[in-house]
């Protein structure tokens, strides 16, 4: 990013995650992503007259998991209120929400910055709301569709300290939560289909002024990549505007990806007066320290804790843990690994080298490898026992991510073993002696460079084949004849 | 005269019943007839519900006959306007929900319909329950049997006027600030507002969700029990309505009340309050001291509050409550909306009459920012003490008596310009809602040939105590049994 | 508290009401009553109470998470104003 460093870029994140339950929060109809309009909103969603709210038991487990996974007070009564707007996805023209006492309270997260250092991000509250329906513009003779299925899908949203200061922090500290609902398995996190979606407070100031700027919201932000874009042509925007000798007004802005620009939503501009008050229809929800030391006893390991563990018990450097405790599946993965394989590091070496480097080349998830961590070990084994180099290991990878079976299986067909066999090898070496004279003479002059030649020559002699250490016992031998 | 029987009461059709002396069908075409030929000068039915009525009497003969019948099975009632009907509109007394067809059935009316109970129909009512008098009404206004120069109260007002006129043998309604027990006392008949969560409000179109509450209106302290043991219990599918124990509510109805302590809040007894209503309300005490009750003069010292804080309260509610109400998906919608804004704001000012706009105008300001402290908190704060008062009192007392309201039934459009005027009218009966407790209106006399009242008030979940205290009183006096003379 | 016109009409703006212009004089002189009544509640000292929104000392309860509702699309779009494609349909929103 390059505005001038005169400047300084305050970020808070409201992230709207959808709670992975299998009825809606205050209703009994599916939440199941991708039916047909309408065909997931009974009357409670439709806000027949009449009808009223019933709290899903398991929206505030997994809400009271998600507190205590960021390390939050934990409402033990907490209550539901009614934010008043008129909107057609907005059935009742409230949102039931929360507003004075939500289930979750002040928490943090930790984020690596790009220098190593690490960075506690404070998480002011997370409360449970209803999401609301979705509209399709445009269509319909020039009138807009509403479909109430997503309506009343719970949702916490999670609101942040305005504590990041650049797009790159708010960034990595959406990544950190959205790895955690899914390691906590408190929602699948979609972001295509908009399980996990984030709000952005962005303000700038003058370096060492101690007020805020005046702020703009951008609204549902729905990919890593568009978050950072977004923030970013609105911190330009709005410092643009301050040195023409402008001023930041405060409103919603929408970012549009065509034209990597933000606008106002006229939509959203005139005065919001919620008019908040506790519902009527739901009573306070009263849990106490048993259910949440329960809650509690059901966390898995959290990624911070895992990082920790693997540094100490695999001795992997900070780096290498925290990329594989990323993501549960993959530290899932790399545990069955490293088990298998015997050999901790050897497995974090190949899981964040090659393996990833694979999976971010075909663009597919750690659970949709098409090498099973049980079969991945199988190769590290190989490599172990010394029954094929690092290098054709490689291939044997690619091999069997394209489905050509396990990694004994590649060796096999493919005659990959590696020569170990002394008198083999020998023979190879004493052929690219005699057709390399000059080169001999040098290295025996003491031009210790030579060594690499040889030994490549007699690398590729073999096919690659040939166990890289004894090749250059034997040419050490040589020289010594 | 055998088929007189608009003049039985629920106990005695169902006694009948069980007795095979009428059929269901026979009763329910009795009541049909009368109200084909009587509602035209009350109005007091928005629908009448006439084949269904017969197919479910005809169904409910069945059951009688199988021996598969409840005490309920059989008896025709109304139903308020207010209660979602599956296959039936619904309107709330508002144009707004004029062609709103219910695709569900309320709890209270499936409860009903399980008891073998036939709906004759849906009753006139005040807007959306807002009113003290039954003229918000899109339906028009509902004339009061006993003098149709005058209103039934309201917001239950057609199901009042129903059952005085005695065009059904009871009806349910509901009751936010006294829109039971109001209009019972003005057109002489018997009925109950529950504690709050001792009914599903389920299916009940809400007005102000933290004070409704349903309950029946009949001609004695007898069929309100008989009502309420269907009516009330459980309801998975409304959080405030209580799990707890559903007593037979007719059990305790022969209990003798000698010690009983009767409680008279200085408050009910003063200003405002007419003296002949007042003697009306002191005869029925001495009635009670004759059956060996003790009368102690107690005080509710913010009482008088509760018509200011009720007009906070009930309106916030109402005013997000009503929203739904939006053209969108069912009820009226403004024609030819010329974008968004246009279709919420001419189909909510179309569809609403003036006393809805009102309150959602007065409780969309009382929640607005800037004024939430002033209205709705301190409105939340005097809604504690007017409960504690209450609290106390039945420390030291039993029941509470008065007068349900401070005058009889006044002329149609007396006060219909000026709302302050006809909120006064709830004024001994709010505060029972506000504190969430059982309240009750029963028949206690004439002034000018219009009912009186007399409201008891009881601790929470005491009803069967209430009605016990009702039943004995109707034992020895007849008030309740009086037909206005025109529909005799 | 009196309000005047532009107040109403604000009120009436953020709950969606149209009123006639011919009837906001109505509604000034009978939300200004109303406002005035309520306000004798500023009679008594309120210090320190705790607000009380609801008549039951009661706690909510939480339902299964099952799913109990089936699709009956058909029979609530039968009521509405306007569908299309199991669409609710409503005048262009614009964002």
């Amino acid at each position: 990013m390059s505005y001038d460093s005169n400047w300084e870029v305050v970020i808070g994140l409201e992230i709207h995650c959808q709670l992975a339950t299998k009825s809606k929060i205050f209703s009994g109809s599916s939440t199941a992503y991708g039916a047909e309009p309408n065909t997931q909103a009974n009357a409670v969603d439709l806000a027949l007259p009449g009808v009223l709210p019933v709290f899903n038991k398991e929206a505030l487990r997994l809400a009271v998991k998600f507190g205590l996974a960021v390390d939050a007070e934990i409402g033990l009564r907490s209550v539901f209120d009614r934010k008043n707007y008129f909107y057609p996805d907005s059935p009742k023209a409230y949102q039931i929400t929360q507003m004075d006492h939500p289930i979750v309270g002040k928490g943090h997260m930790d984020i690596e910055l790009e220098n190593g250092e690490t960075k506690r991000i404070g998480i002011t509250r997370a409360h449970l709301e209803e999401d609301a329906g979705k509209s399709m513009h445009g269509t319909y003779h020039g009138m807009t569709g509403i479909d109430l299925n997503r309506a009343g899908t719970p949702l916490i949203e999670i609101v942040s300290e305005p504590d990041m200061s650049s797009a790159k922090e708010a960034v990595a500290y959406m990544k950190k939560i959205h790895s955690l609902v899914r390691y906590i398995e408190i929602s699948d996190g979609n972001m295509q289909e908009g399980s996990f979606r984030c709000d952005a407070n962005v303000s700038v100031r003058p370096k060492g002024q101690k007020e805020f700027g005046t702020r703009t919201e951008l609204k549902n932000i729905n990919s890593f990549r568009f978050v950072e874009k977004a923030i970013n042509i609105e911190i330009e925007r709005q410092i643009d505007l301050i040195e023409d000798g402008g001023k930041v007004i405060q409103e919603t802005r929408l970012y549009d990806a065509d034209k990597n620009e933000t606008r106002s939503m006229r939509s959203k501009e005139e005065a919001n007066d919620y008019r908040y008050f506790p519902d009527p229809d739901l009573l306070p929800v009263v849990i106490d320290e048993a259910y949440v030391e329960q809650v509690r006893s059901e966390l898995p390991e959290l990624p911070e804790q895992k990082k920790q563990r693997y540094m100490s018990e695999y001795d992997l450097s900070a780096y290498d843990a925290g990329v594989i405790t990323a993501s549960r599946e993959l530290a899932d993965y790399y545990e069955t690994v490293a088990a298998k394989a015997g050999d901790a590091k050897l497995a974090a070496n190949w899981v964040t080298g090659e393996l990833a480097a694979k999976l971010n080349r075909e663009e597919v998830e750690i659970t949709e490898a098409k090498v099973p961590a049980e079969a991945f070990a199988g190769l590290l084994l190989r490599i172990k026992d010394d029954t094929i180099s690092g290098k054709i290991a490689k291939d044997v990878f690619e091999a069997m991510w394209n489905g050509e079976g396990s990694a004994d299986e590649v060796i096999e067909s493919k005659g990959l073993k590696q020569i170990s066999d002394s008198s083999a090898i020998e023979a190879m070496v004493d052929e690219v002696i005699v057709n390399n004279p000059s080169q001999f003479a040098e290295l025996k002059g003491g031009k210790d460079k030579m060594m690499g030649f040889f030994v490549g020559q007699v690398m590729k002699a073999s096919g690659g084949k040939a166990n890289p250490g004894q090749v250059n016992a034997i040419m050490r031998k040589r020289l010594e004849e | 005269m055998s088929s007189r029987y608009h003049e039985k009461t629920i106990a005695e059709l169902s006694a009948m019943l069980h007795a095979g002396e009428v059929s269901s069908v026979e009763l329910t075409q009795y009541f049909l007839d009368r109200i084909k030929s009587r509602d035209g000068e009350l109005n007091s039915f928005i629908t009448v519900t006439e084949e269904q009525a017969l197919a479910a009497a005809k169904a409910a003969d069945e059951r009688i006959k199988n021996g598969e019948a409840g005490p309920l099975t059989g008896v025709p009632i109304a139903h308020k306007d207010i209660f979602c009907t599956d296959g039936v509109r619904t309107s709330c007394g508002s144009k707004m929900l004029d062609n709103f067809i219910s695709p569900y059935d309320a709890t209270v009316v499936t409860k009903m319909k399980q008891a073998g109970v036939v709906m004759l129909g849906k009753t006139n009512m005040d807007e959306f329950a807002m009113g003290s008098s039954n003229e918000t009404s899109f339906y028009g206004a509902v004339k009061n049997p006993w003098n149709t120069q005058t209103v039934p109260g309201g917001s239950s007002g057609g199901s009042a006027a129903a059952v005085a006129a005695r065009l059904a043998p009871a009806a349910t309604g509901t009751d936010t600030g006294g829109s039971i027990r109001q209009p019972a006392s003005m057109c002489g008949i018997t009925g109950i507002k529950p504690t709050y969560g001792r009914i599903s409000r389920f299916g009940m179109i809400a007005f102000a969700s933290s004070l409704d509450q349903a309950g029946p209106m009949a001609q004695s302290a007898e069929d309100c029990a008989m009502l309420l043991n269907a009516m009330a219990g459980f309801d998975e599918r409304d959080s405030t309505c209580l799990d707890n124990e559903v007593p037979d509510y007719t059990a305790e109805l022969e209990k003798p009340l000698a010690g009983l302590r009767i409680g008279l809040p200085k408050e009910y007894f003063g200003e405002g309050l007419s003296p002949a209503v007042e003697q009306v309300i002191r005869d029925a005490l001495d009635e009670y001291k004759k059956l060996g009750a003790e009368l102690i003069d107690i005080e509710l010292p913010n009482s008088g509050l509760s018509v200011p804080v009720y007009y906070v309260v009930a309106p916030a509610e109402c005013s997000a409550n009503l929203s739904r109400f939006d053209g969108v998906r069912y009820g009226y919608r403004c024609a030819d909306p010329v974008d968004l804004m246009d279709m919420y704001t001419r189909s909510r000012g179309e569809g609403f009459g003036a006393e809805v706009k009102r309150r959602i105008m007065v409780g969309t300001y009382a929640l607005s920012s800037g004024y939430y402290d002033a209205y709705y908190l301190k409105s939340q704060q005097l809604r504690h003490k007017i409960s504690d008062d209450f609290k106390e009192a039945f420390e030291k007392v039993d029941v509470i008596m008065g007068p349900t309201a401070p005058d009889v039934a006044f002329k149609i459009g007396e006060k219909s310009d000026d709302p302050i005027a006809m909120y006064l009218s709830d004024i001994y009966t709010i505060a029972v809602n506000l504190a969430g407790l059982p309240g009750m209106s029963v028949p206690a006399g004439f002034v000018n040939g219009l009912p009186v009242g007399l409201q008891i008030t009881g601790n929470y979940f005491k009803e069967s105590q209430l009605l016990n205290v009702a039943h004995q009183y109707q034992k020895n006096t007849n008030w309740h049994r009086a037909i206005p003379e025109d529909f005799a | 508290m009196s309000l005047d016109a532009d107040e109403v009409k604000k009120i009436a703006y953020l709950a969606r009401l149209k009123i006639d212009e011919a009837d906001i004089p109505g509604y000034v002189s009978n939300l200004s009553n109303i406002l005035d009544l309520v306000e004798q509640m500023n009679a008594v000292d309120t210090t320190g109470v705790l607000p009380m929104s609801h008549p039951l000392d009661a706690v909510q309860r939480l339902r299964e998470d099952k799913i109990t509702e089936t699709n009956q699309r058909e029979r609530f779009q039968a009521i509405a104003p306007a569908t299309e494609d199991g669409l609710y349909l409503v005048p262009q929103v614009i964002e």
